[in-house]
């Protein structure tokens, strides 16, 4: 096979121009996704080949175009709806947690919501603190909703593709300081089962479960930790909820260590989530207590001294894994 | 009977329906049958069924939490519905949703519910649906004038007029915003100005005369069909109990409702001597409509009591689909 190397901002982009292609009922609306090709240029090309029509430039509501978008699912499209951040969710709260999450199960199982909500979070950039939270525990939280966080442009291409072909309303949170970063995805067509877990690298000593750009830092700190003889296994989720915890539990079987990596503050956190369904089914083969190396609770900063030092670095899972593991 | 009288018959007889639906809703809730809470429509008839009567099975409507009229109105069963009242597997939504959770997508309606003015987003996206595959259905976007100061009217309706959607706001004036006179609430009393800025001003119509709302509602859909939308109308009407059944109402000028009960005022004894004058109907004909409407809601009420439970296997069932 062919080793194709692409940005995953790109990847992302073949995605939504393949399923565009793949069905006429999917079509993507959000502030500058059209003419302007989106402010993450996830959407760039998608006006000029299927027209305005389906290339929604939207004014900035959020509320309103993200409840116009629940409504068409209803209605039966597929829409794809670009909240530019994941911090103006807040504007869209009601569509997505009242309506879109609720109205399968309330309505006893009769309507489908056919919906991605494509957004981007993550701070690491300087964009302060009302553009780089990492709020995917929020959504993780409301029954009715799944929530994907992919690392990888192979992983990101592979599950928005599949995101947009199932129907319940998936919120797919992309990382702002991912969209430059490359890797290999095929040229022929593929799709990444929502719900699976990847193990990003094999190891015995130590299991460290890490989340979107976390998996990076994990496995950059997992090189280092082998050259001190620890030898960690990364686990990306990928999907956050439903969790995969089948791979988790088999990691953690085999360690006997864990390490929880994720962006989010730690109150309240998904990597409280984790760790707790870690305790809850694997906790006797556990030599010593879960880490967790998360956002301190805290504003994310401006200053890139206070914003760097808020959140999960390599060295504080370093220093994570060493707490247990140094010999 | 033409064409025209047989239609005012089947609205006469939807009127009836409601009415004595949310009497027994009512009922059931007072007498601890129920569940929860419910809104009854009790006094404001005539503009779901004069709306819905405009509207074919392929076209959307969202309701609201005082939903049942709508739902009866747009051809939903009052089986299935008292059955969900009662929390019943043969319930619209098996028992999961209730009194405020009402849907029937079969029949285009994409819902009642629980969040005032959420279902004016929902209506637009639905009329966006309509325009995007091109097949000229509408979408009526029922709400109260509680919900009308709502941010997301304002941003549905910018996008509404920006995108020439085939969307039909009704505003049921019904003079109460849950516990308060919504008159209250308002900035400027005229609510026709509300959308005037994106510039299709309201129309006012008398929301308890009932061939008034049928013919506005008519031509609104007519003219939406053809691409000339949105549209807004403020239906006046007034809610006769309160805003839960239980509601003490210690915030009504006294007398006031009994105005609104009187036969110039009540929707459905206004349009009976309509069709009684114009010898539509005769007075016997009429009281056998009457009679048979409560036929068919005590043996919904029957059919909801005879119904069984949810059994707990149910439970995480019809989360997600599979």
């Amino acid at each position: 096979m062919s080793e194709r190397i692409i940005e995953f901002r790109e990847a992302l982009n073949e995605a939504l121009l393949e399923e565009m292609a793949h069905d006429e009922n999917v079509f993507i609306m959000g502030e500058d996704v059209g003419k302007y090709g989106g402010v993450l240029k996830i959407s760039r090309g998608v006006q000029e080949k299927f027209g305005e029509k389906r290339a929604v430039d939207t004014p900035i509501a959020e509320l309103g175009f993200t409840s116009i978008g629940v409504g068409a699912a209803l209605a039966g499209l597929r829409p794809i709806v670009e909240l530019m951040y994941i911090d103006f969710t807040g504007l869209a709260m009601d569509p997505i947690i009242n309506q879109a999450a609720k109205a399968r199960y309330m309505f006893g199982g009769k309507a489908k919501v056919p919906l991605v909500i494509r957004t981007q979070g993550g701070a690491g950039r300087g964009n302060a603190a009302q553009h780089s939270q990492s709020l995917e525990a929020w959504y993780v939280h409301i029954p009715g909703l799944i929530v994907i966080q992919p690392s990888t442009p192979y992983d990101a291409k592979g599950l928005l593709k599949s995101a947009i072909r199932n129907d319940n309303p998936i919120i797919f949170i992309e990382n702002k300081l991912l969209y430059n970063t490359k890797g290999a995805v095929p040229e022929e067509e593929y799709l990444i089962p929502i719900g699976k877990a990847d193990v990003k690298r094999e190891g015995k000593d130590l299991t460290i479960v890490a989340t979107s750009r976390m998996v990076l830092f994990a496995l950059n700190a997992a090189e280092k930790l082998a050259e001190q003889g620890i030898d960690a296994e990364v686990i990306d989720p990928r999907t956050l909820k439903p969790l995969d915890m089948e791979t988790i539990g088999n990691s953690v079987r085999k360690t006997h260590h864990m390490v929880i990596v994720n962006e989010g503050v730690k109150t309240g956190g998904y990597a409280a989530e984790v760790m707790a369904r870690s305790y809850e089914e694997v906790f006797d083969y556990l030599d010593a207590p879960i880490v967790r190396v998360t956002t301190e609770d805290v504003v994310i900063p401006y200053s890139g001294v206070l914003e760097l030092g808020a959140m999960p670095s390599e060295e504080k899972i370093i220093e994570a894994a060493r707490g247990f593991l140094a010999k | 009977m033409d064409k025209t009288e047989k239609k005012y018959i089947e609205m006469y007889r939807k009127m009836w329906l409601i009415r004595t639906f949310d009497e027994n809703a009512r009922d059931l809730l007072m007498k601890n049958e129920m569940r929860g809470g419910t809104h009854v429509y009790i006094g404001e008839e005539a503009i779901a069924v004069g709306v819905c009567s405009a509207l074919e099975k392929e076209d959307y409507i969202t309701s609201t939490h005082r939903g049942h009229g709508h739902c009866l109105a747009k051809e939903g069963d009052p089986n299935k519905m008292m059955a969900e009242l009662l929390g019943r597997t043969t319930g619209y939504c098996k028992g999961k949703g209730g009194s405020m959770h009402i849907a029937d997508l079969e029949q285009g309606n994409l819902g009642a519910n629980g969040i005032v003015g959420g279902g004016i987003g929902l209506a637009t996206g639905a009329a966006f649906a309509c325009k995007y595959r091109e097949d000229e259905n509408v979408a009526v976007c029922f709400f109260g004038d509680g919900a009308i100061n709502q941010g997301v009217f304002y941003e549905a309706a910018n996008m509404a007029a920006l995108w020439k959607l085939p969307v039909i706001y009704v505003c049921e004036r019904n003079q109460f915003a849950e516990f308060s006179y919504s008159e209250w609430y308002y900035g400027d009393q005229d609510l026709t100005k509300r959308t005037e800025p994106f510039g299709f001003k309201g129309v006012e119509v008398d929301g308890n005369d009932l061939l008034a709302v049928y013919e506005l509602a008519t031509d609104l859909v007519s003219r939406a069909r053809k691409g000339e939308g949105p549209f807004f109308v403020v239906a006046n009407t007034y809610r006769i109990y309160g805003h839960t059944v239980g509601d003490p109402l210690t915030y009504r000028k006294p007398g006031e409702v009994d105005i609104w009960k009187d036969k110039d005022h009540d929707p459905i004894l206004k349009f009976k001597s309509y069709l009684l004058r114009g010898e539509i109907l005769s007075e016997d004909a009429a009281e056998q409509i009457e009679h048979d409407a409560r036929e068919v809601i005590n043996s919904a009420v029957d059919f909801a009591k005879a119904s069984p439970h949810p059994t707990i296997d149910s439970l995480l069932e019809d989360l997600y689909v599979e």
